[in-house]
C-alpha cells in the first residue's frame, strides 16, 4: 500500500519531467512533414551564427573556469589555513549571487562601467568581454566556492602546507603542486557546473550585447519554427553531459581513495 | 604556527589579510559595487540629490501589478514545488523503493535544476504550447481543448508549470539530506508511546523538518522571482512580470525615467533579500536537529 503510493508519486513526478523533454525532442525531429528527420539539426549546424555564438560561449566558459579557479582555490585555501574566523563572512559573500538577481548585477555593471565612468569597460569589445566573464564568474561563485571548500575539508590543509614548506616549497608550489592536485576533483565539478551555467546564460550576455549562445537561442525562438527545439535539445545534452561528468569524476576519485 | 623558528621572536605585523585582497577586490568591484550603485541610484534624482520620489514612483498601477503577478507566480511555483518535491523525496527515501532509484533521481535533479533559461521555455512550448505534444494529444485522442478551457502557456499557470521544472528538483536536492537525517529511533520511540503514523508525522517529523521546508520555500521563491530568461523566451513581453519589465527598461528606458529603473531593481533585491534572510535564519534553526 505504502509502496504502491510511493511508486505512484514517483511515476507522476517523472512523467512531468519526461514529457517536456519528449515534446522538445519530438518537435526538433519533425521539420520534414510526416517523417522524423534530423533536418532541423542539419540546418542549425550549418548556420554560421550558431558556430560563432556556440564557440564564443565555449571560449567564455573556459575563460571563466580558469579565472574562477585562480580566484577561488587560493582564497578558500587561505581562509582555511590562516583566517578561519573570516570563513562565515567569505561564505556569506559567495552566496550573495544567489540572492541578488543576475539582471540587477548586470544593470549595475552597465551603469558603473559605462563609457563616462572611471573604468570604461563597456567602451571596447575586449572590455565588455572581460566584464561578461567577470559576470559569469560572479554567477558561478556560489557553486565553485562550495565545491572547492568541500574538497579542502577532506584534506589536512595545515599539515600538508607545513610538510611542503619544510621541504622548501614556496606558496606557489604549495598551491600548485600540493593543494590543487588534492582538490582537483572538487575543482572539476565546480568547473562543470560553471560550464553549464555559462552555456545557457541569457540575461547578462543579452544586456551587454555580446554574441553568446543564450541570446542566439532566444533570437531563433522568436524567428524560426523547428530550429529552436533542436538548439534546446543540444543545450539539454550539454547540461546533462556536465552533470554526468561531475558524477564520473566524483566516482573516479572515490576509487583512487579506496585503492590507497 | 611554527613554534621553533631560528631567528629570535620578533614583533610581526599580521599580514594574513593580504591573502584575501584579490577575492575582496573582485567581489567588491563586480558584485558589491554594482549592487550598491543600484541601491543608491534608487534614492537619487538625475542630478544626484537624495529623494524618495523613485520609490514612490513604483506605486503606480502598472508597476504594482507587475510586482503582484511576479510574487503570485513565485509563491505558486515555490509552494507547489515544495509540496511535490517533498512528496517525491519522501517516496524515494521512506517509501521502501529499491535503492538503485536514488542515484539516477538525484543526478537528474541536479541536471533539471540547472536546466533553466531559454531552452526550458522551448521544451514547454513544444509540450503545452498551441501545437505542443500534450495539447495535440489531448485534442485528438480525448477531444479536450486546453485552449478553450482557458489554458495558455503564456499565462500565470503556464509560467508556474514551467518554473516547476527547476523548482521541484531543487526541493528534492535540499530536502533529501534532511529526510535522511530523520532518525529511526524517533519513529520507534513515537510508536512505543502509542503514536500512529499520522501522529508521528504531525507531531515529530514535520515539526523537525518544518524549518527546512519553509527555508527552502524562501529559496525557491527568490529563485523564481529573479528568473528572467525563461520568462522572456516563453512570453516575449506579453506578461508583465518584474524581470521582464526591468529587462525592457534597461534595454530602452520604457518607463521614461532611468532612476525608476534603479528603484525597480532595488525592489527586486529587497524581495529576494527578505526571502533569503528568512531562509538563512530557518536554516540555522533546522541545523540544530539535523546534525
Amino acid at each position: 500500500m505504502k509502496k504502491a503510493a510511493a511508486w505512484a508519486i514517483l511515476f507522476l513526478g517523472i512523467t512531468y519531467f519526461v514529457l517536456p523533454l519528449i515534446g522538445m525532442v519530438e518537435f526538433s525531429l519533425s521539420m520534414r512533414r510526416g517523417v522524423y528527420s534530423f533536418d532541423a539539426y542539419a540546418k542549425v549546424l550549418a548556420d554560421p551564427q550558431f558556430r560563432q555564438t556556440f564557440s564564443y560561449s565555449v571560449f567564455m566558459a573556459l575563460l571563466t573556469i580558469v579565472f574562477g579557479m585562480f580566484l577561488v582555490v587560493p582564497t578558500a585555501f587561505w581562509v582555511r589555513l590562516k583566517m578561519p574566523r573570516m570563513r562565515p563572512v567569505v561564505e556569506f559573500v559567495t552566496l550573495l549571487p544567489l540572492v541578488i538577481p543576475a539582471i540587477v548585477v548586470v544593470f549595475g555593471y552597465i551603469r558603473l562601467f559605462n563609457t563616462s565612468s572611471w573604468l570604461p569597460l563597456t567602451g571596447t569589445t575586449f572590455g565588455t568581454n572581460m566584464l561578461l566573464m567577470f559576470g559569469y564568474a560572479t554567477l558561478s561563485l556560489p557553486y565553485m566556492y562550495r565545491a572547492v571548500d568541500t574538497g579542502l575539508r577532506t584534506i589536512d590543509v595545515a599539515t600538508l602546507t607545513e610538510a611542503a614548506q619544510s621541504l622548501g616549497a614556496g606558496w606557489f608550489t604549495v598551491l600548485a603542486r600540493v593543494i590543487l592536485p588534492n582538490v582537483l576533483v572538487a575543482v572539476l565539478s565546480g568547473a562543470f557546473v560553471t560550464f553549464a551555467i555559462v552555456m545557457g546564460e541569457f540575461t547578462m550576455a543579452a544586456l551587454l550585447n555580446r554574441p553568446a549562445f543564450g541570446p542566439y537561442l532566444q533570437l531563433m525562438g522568436a524567428n524560426k519554427a523547428y530550429e529552436p527545439f533542436a538548439l534546446a535539445t543540444i543545450a539539454f545534452v550539454i547540461t546533462w553531459a556536465c552533470m554526468g561528468l561531475i558524477q564520473l569524476v566524483t566516482r573516479f576519485s572515490k576509487h583512487t581513495k579506496a585503492a590507497r | 604556527m611554527s613554534e621553533t623558528q631560528l631567528p629570535p621572536p620578533r614583533r610581526r605585523i599580521n599580514l594574513n589579510w593580504l591573502g584575501l585582497v584579490p577575492f575582496a577586490l573582485f567581489v567588491g568591484l563586480f558584485l558589491i559595487a554594482p549592487t550598491m550603485k543600484i541601491v543608491i541610484g534608487a534614492f537619487q534624482r538625475a542630478d544626484g540629490s537624495f529623494t524618495f520620489e523613485n520609490i514612490a514612483g513604483l506605486f503606480t498601477p502598472s508597476i504594482i501589478a507587475s510586482y503582484w503577478i511576479s510574487i503570485k507566480i513565485s509563491v505558486a511555483s515555490s509552494a507547489i514545488g515544495c509540496l511535490v518535491g517533498f512528496l517525491m523525496a519522501a517516496a524515494m527515501v521512506l517509501g521502501g523503493l529499491p535503492n538503485t532509484i536514488r542515484s539516477p533521481l538525484m543526478t537528474f535533479s541536479g541536471v533539471a535544476s540547472n536546466f533553466a533559461g531559454v531552452p526550458l521555455a522551448f521544451a514547454f512550448l513544444a509540450t503545452l504550447g498551441p501545437l505542443g505534444l500534450v495539447t495535440m494529444f489531448l485534442k485528438t485522442q480525448f477531444g479536450i481543448n486546453l485552449r478553450a478551457m482557458g489554458f495558455n502557456i503564456l499565462s500565470f499557470w503556464g509560467l508556474t508549470i514551467t518554473y516547476l521544472f527547476f523548482q521541484i528538483p531543487l526541493m528534492i536536492l535540499i530536502i533529501t539530506p534532511a529526510l535522511d537525517g530523520l532518525k529511526r529511533e524517533w519513529r520507534e520511540a513515537a510508536s512505543c508511546l502509542g503514536a500512529t503514523g499520522t501522529q508521528y508525522w504531525r507531531m515529530v517529523a514535520l515539526p523537525i523538518l518544518f524549518p527546512t521546508i519553509l527555508g527552502t520555500f524562501a529559496l525557491l521563491f527568490a529563485n523564481a522571482f529573479g528568473a528572467v530568461a525563461t520568462a522572456i523566451a516563453l512570453t516575449g513581453s506579453s506578461l508583465n512580470i518584474v524581470p521582464i519589465m526591468l529587462f525592457a527598461q534597461i534595454r530602452g528606458d520604457v518607463l521614461g525615467n532611468p532612476h525608476l529603473g534603479y528603484a525597480m531593481a532595488f525592489g527586486m533585491i529587497l524581495v529576494t533579500g527578505i526571502a533569503n534572510v528568512i531562509y538563512i535564519w530557518l536554516r540555522m534553526r533546522s541545523e540544530r536537529w539535523l546534525k
